[in-house]
Order: structure tokens, then C-alpha cells, then sequence
């Protein structure tokens, strides 16, 4: 499994209900479902992908998350998880709020902007970082909203919204003390687990 | 010289009949003292009867879903893309039932039946019928079978909505609903339609108010403007514009009314005349009722949420981006009722040219799509 997964997998309580936006190939969904009595929905637009959650079982539901999450009620999923897809959305702020009404605990993963190698790139070279891990040109580029860790923690506490988690890791996801130091400079991809507005982290017992 | 059927093909199918002679109890008031449904079977039951698939047909459909009658039979059943070995609803695995509704005029009792009581047709003295009775002599013929509960019940369509319908009416008889192109009930631009099938068949003067038959004769016209117009609404806009344009059948204009003149015409004629040699009347009309009173969410105040409460089912919703008879808007609705109800559902809205006739047609991703879920159905 994708190494962010595991992560965010062990950060999901045991037969809560999960809604996972951008679910990809279902990878997360099917393994929390067979280890960890999870149930719940993935969102998901790509064709392949879609039909590749059909085959493992996992609840796809075909929707774009830039049309919002109109159709979930209030309050009506344990965590809310959106991996590698925050940069992709049109509205990365009212997605985020959507995911706060939505779910009692979200759970995001995005590339972070900020990261040391980003900035030399850009210091050196005066032009758009491109490298492996973010293979896009600027033109041309899914990730249509990048952001720094200190872009996101200053949205979350715009909307109020409490970080209970942060994990910053490189692009294999590993982390170790200079990351957990420098996290801004030093972590590729954040890992967050945010706490809804007027909810307390008791509620949800991990 | 013996003719060699696809590979892919069930082959040849001989229809069967069913006869039942316990009262049916119709949502009308009224119940059928007998009747006969004619149905046709495709694969193998096993020894457990827990591989049955059953197939619910839309507005004009029947029983003749896979396969071919003869040899000589130029087109094989309506849904062959989807029903056979390797195919979506693999005949290797699952034993699929596909019969014609009551009501029906391709071999079931229906309008153009004889009337036990009177020796005489039924016309237009047949009870109207609902979705859900035809759920209840459904369940009847999986008795007579020996099919305790079906792996899945399939529908496009109307047959959609009888698929939803079983797994609300018997939620214990059902493992798996494949919801395709249907709708939770019909707007009232989908009942302004059949409406105005219905008048060209009521107000045709051969239709007798139901009673042609007796009088030999059948209300063509009427039957052809209905399915004239129905046809449309199951076309895309792009779909004929590329089938025919403004293409003219000859290089120039008559300047009158009654030429055919745009390719468009001459196509909407034939289906139309084609479909009114072979439709009775008063099951269209039958049919067209059926879809108009279909509303399962109304017994819960309109909350489709309520009404799914106590299904067991597990769903597989499925449209077509282009279908505006039935707009993926309609099955979204379904979608989102079965997770405010906490069902398992998987959504999948296909992009097809096609219309709403695209349930029909094998595109790759549906096709795909399809296949996936059948193939997660534990038998």
C-alpha cells in the first residue's frame, strides 16, 4: 500500500464511518474495510479508477469534488479523508469547509510548496519547480493550488479549525527529528488530521 | 447447412411458460383470477440456486433477452451485448431469468389475451398494473423455479425501476440491484410524454376504446405518432445529428407536406411502423401507467432515504451523461437516498453519446463497469 495510506490508515479508528474523497484505485477504503471494520464511500471522477474500486468491492460513487459535497449531510461521517488532492480542487477553502461540516475529523495529505527543494529551484533557477515527484509544467498541471504547511495552517485557523495532527514527511514518507523540526523546510508532504469547529477530539478515539 | 452461433452467444433459447392459477392480488383493487408468464432462462441454476440473476425489461421490451429463436433469426435478443459467456452477465456463472411482464402482449397474459371469464380479449378490461405487481408475480415465477433469493435483479429503465421496487418489496430475496438509466419516479416532463403517447393511441379512431381486436382492426397510427415520439426522447441530440443531420432523402425540396423528406423522418416512420405492427395498444398504455405511478418514496411522505431504510441490497447505479429521459440528475437521487439510508452503492455515470437508449449499447466503459460488479457477486 502507498505509504501515506498506511499512515492515515492507522490514524482511522477501528469501525468508523470514512468518506474518502478522491478515493483513487480504492486502496485505502478496501484495506480499512477488511482490517479495520470500516465502512464508508470513496468519491472519485477518473474512469479507471472508478471501475478498479468496483472490482475490490469498495462503495465508488462517481462525483466531482468542485461541485461540492452538497449531497452528504451534517456531521454524517467519524473521518473525512482527502489524500494528494487539496492542490487539485478547485476551491481547496471550500472543499476544506465542506469536509469540516461533513465529517467529525478530516484527514488531508498535500505536497508541500514550501519544501527546501522547491524553494531552490525557484531561487536558482527563477522558474516553476519540476522534478519527479511533481513532474507537471505550470501550463499544464492537475495541481492547480499549491501551498506551503504555513498556507494551510493559516487557513485552518482562519476557519477556525483545530490541527490535532501534522506529520511532515519526504517523498518515500518517511520522517525522522529535522523534519519534525523544520517541517515547512524540511517535509515534502504534509499529513493532517484537522478537528471540525465546536467538536472535541474526546469524541473520536483513536 | 448448420449455423454456427457466436461464441459469445447463449445460442439457441426456447421460451417457456408458467402457469399460475392463485388469485393475484393487484395494487389497482382488483386481482387476476390466472395468468401465464412466458420466460426464457440462460445458464446453469446451481445446486444451492444462489447464482439467479434476474432481468427486468423496459417499456417495449420481453422475455427474449439473449440467444436466438432459430437459426435463421437475423438479430439475437434485445440485451445480447450484455447477457453470455464472458459477457457482463456471464452465462458461465450465473443463471439468468429474463421474462415478459404481465400485462405484456410477447407471450404473457396481457390485453390482447383471452379473458377466461368472457372468451373474448381483455382489451381495455385489463386491470392496470404497477411496478410493484409486477415485483409480486415475479417473486411468483422465482418461487416456481426454486429461486429462494436472487444473486441480482438487472434492469435499464422501467426495468430499473422494478429492480429498486424488489429490493424495497422482498429486501431479504435480493443480494444485488443494478439500477441503469432509471429514475426514483418520473418528473412531470417524463409523464408529459407518455401523455401524449397515450392520446395518439386513444384519440386514434380504430383504437374503439380498447376494444379493437374485436372489431379486427388495430389503431396503427395511433401506436406509430406514440412511438414516434417516444423514440426521440430515448436519442441524444448529438446522436441524431450524427446519425442523420439534415441529411434529405433526395437532392432537393417538394415544397409540401407530404413528402419524407429529412433522412430523420423517414427513420422515425419506419421505427413507428415497425413498432405498430408488432405492439398491442392497450399494453402500451399499460406500461406507460405503470411508469407514471411509480413513486416507491411516496408511502414515506416523498423521503426515498425512509423508504430504503430496510433494504439489504447492495446497488450498482448506473447513467449515461447524454440520457435526458432519464438524466444522471435521476439516478443521483437514487445515489444519494442509499447513502443517507447507509447502503452500500457503487455510482458510476458513464459518458456516452447515445441518449437513453445507451444502456443498450455495449460502450467499453460501461461494459467494463458492468462487468466489475457482476464479477465481485459472490454466488
Amino acid at each position: 500500500m502507498r505509504a501515506d495510506l498506511e499512515i492515515i490508515q492507522d490514524w482511522i479508528p477501528a469501525g468508523s464511518r470514512v468518506l474518502d474523497l478522491g478515493c483513487g484505485t480504492g486502496e485505502l477504503l478496501a484495506s480499512l474495510r477488511d482490517h479495520k471494520q470500516v465502512s464508508g464511500y470513496g468519491l472519485e471522477i477518473d474512469p479507471d479508477n472508478i471501475a478498479q474500486c468496483v472490482a475490490k468491492g469498495v462503495n465508488v460513487i462517481e462525483q466531482d469534488l468542485d461541485k461540492g459535497l452538497g449531497n452528504f449531510a451534517s456531521n454524517s461521517f467519524d473521518v473525512v479523508v482527502m489524500t494528494q488532492a487539496l492542490q487539485a480542487v478547485e476551491y481547496p477553502d471550500r472543499i476544506l469547509d465542506e469536509m469540516l461540516r461533513v465529517g467529525r475529523q478530516c484527514i488531508i495529505t498535500f505536497p508541500n510548496f514550501g519544501h527546501w527543494r522547491c524553494r531552490w529551484y525557484l531561487a536558482t533557477k527563477g522558474r516553476m519547480p519540476v522534478s519527479d515527484f511533481m513532474p507537471y509544467t505550470w501550463y499544464n498541471t492537475p495541481n492547480i493550488h499549491f501551498c506551503t504547511f504555513e498556507d494551510f495552517e493559516a487557513l485552518c485557523s482562519e476557519r477556525r479549525a483545530q490541527v490535532l495532527d501534522r506529520l511532515a514527511v519526504d517523498h518515500l514518507h518517511r520522517h525522522g527529528w529535522a523534519s519534525k523540526l523544520w517541517p515547512n523546510l524540511l517535509g515534502e508532504i504534509g499529513i493532517y488530521r484537522v478537528n471540525s469547529p465546536g467538536l472535541t477530539d474526546h469524541k473520536v478515539a483513536v | 447447412m448448420s449455423t454456427v452461433f457466436p461464441e459469445d452467444s447463449v445460442g439457441l433459447v426456447t421460451p417457456q411458460l408458467a402457469q399460475f392459477d392463485e388469485p393475484l392480488a393487484l395494487a389497482c383493487g382488483r386481482s387476476l383470477a390466472s395468468y401465464e408468464l412466458i420466460y426464457e432462462t440462460y445458464g446453469t441454476l446451481n445446486s444451492s440456486a444462489s447464482n439467479a440473476v434476474l432481468i427486468c425489461h423496459a417499456l417495449s421490451g420481453h422475455h427474449h433477452a439473449a440467444g436466438f429463436h432459430s437459426p435463421n433469426d437475423r438479430k439475437p435478443g434485445w440485451w445480447d451485448s450484455c447477457i453470455g459467456p464472458g459477457k457482463p452477465i456471464d452465462t458461465n456463472r450465473f443463471f439468468v431469468v429474463s421474462l415478459n411482464n404481465l400485462g405484456g402482449c410477447n407471450g404473457s397474459t396481457g390485453p390482447s389475451s383471452i379473458n377466461p371469464a368472457t372468451g373474448k380479449p381483455y382489451g381495455a378490461d385489463f386491470p392496470v398494473l404497477t411496478v410493484e405487481d409486477w415485483v409480486h408475480s415475479q417473486a411468483r415465477l422465482a418461487d416456481r423455479l426454486g429461486i429462494g433469493q436472487w444473486a441480482a435483479v438487472i434492469g435499464g429503465s422501467l426495468g430499473g425501476m422494478q429492480a429498486l421496487q424488489w429490493t424495497i418489496t422482498y429486501p431479504d430475496r435480493v443480494r444485488h440491484c443494478l439500477d441503469i438509466a432509471s429514475a426514483p419516479k418520473l418528473s412531470a416532463q417524463n409523464i408529459a410524454f407518455n401523455e401524449v403517447a397515450r392520446q395518439a393511441i386513444l384519440t386514434d379512431p380504430e383504437f374503439h376504446g380498447g376494444s379493437f381486436q374485436d372489431q379486427g382492426v388495430i389503431p396503427k397510427r395511433g401506436l406509430m405518432l406514440a412511438r414516434m415520439v417516444g423514440h426521440i426522447t430515448y436519442l441524444s441530440d448529438d446522436s441524431m445529428g450524427e446519425k442523420f443531420g439534415r441529411e434529405l432523402k433526395s437532392d432537393k425540396l417538394n415544397y409540401d407536406f407530404h413528402s419524407v423528406e429529412f433522412q430523420v423522418e423517414s427513420y422515425l416512420r419506419y421505427q413507428g411502423e415497425e413498432f405498430s405492427g408488432r405492439f398491442d395498444a392497450n399494453t402500451y398504455l399499460l406500461m406507460t401507467k405503470a411508469l407514471d405511478y411509480f413513486d416507491p418514496a411516496a408511502a414515506h411522505g416523498g423521503d426515498l432515504a425512509a423508504t430504503l431504510a430496510h433494504v439489504k441490497a447492495d446497488y450498482c447505479v448506473m447513467s449515461f451523461t447524454t440520457d435526458w429521459r432519464f438524466s444522471p440528475a435521476r439516478s443521483r437521487e437514487i445515489v444519494d437516498a442509499l447513502i443517507a439510508a447507509r447502503k452500500n452503492v457503487c455510482y458510476l455515470d458513464i459518458d456516452s453519446p447515445y441518449g437513453h437508449d445507451a444502456f443498450l449499447i455495449p460502450t467499453p466503459r460501461y461494459i467494463t463497469g458492468f462487468t466489475n460488479y457482476m464479477n465481485r457477486i459472490v454466488c
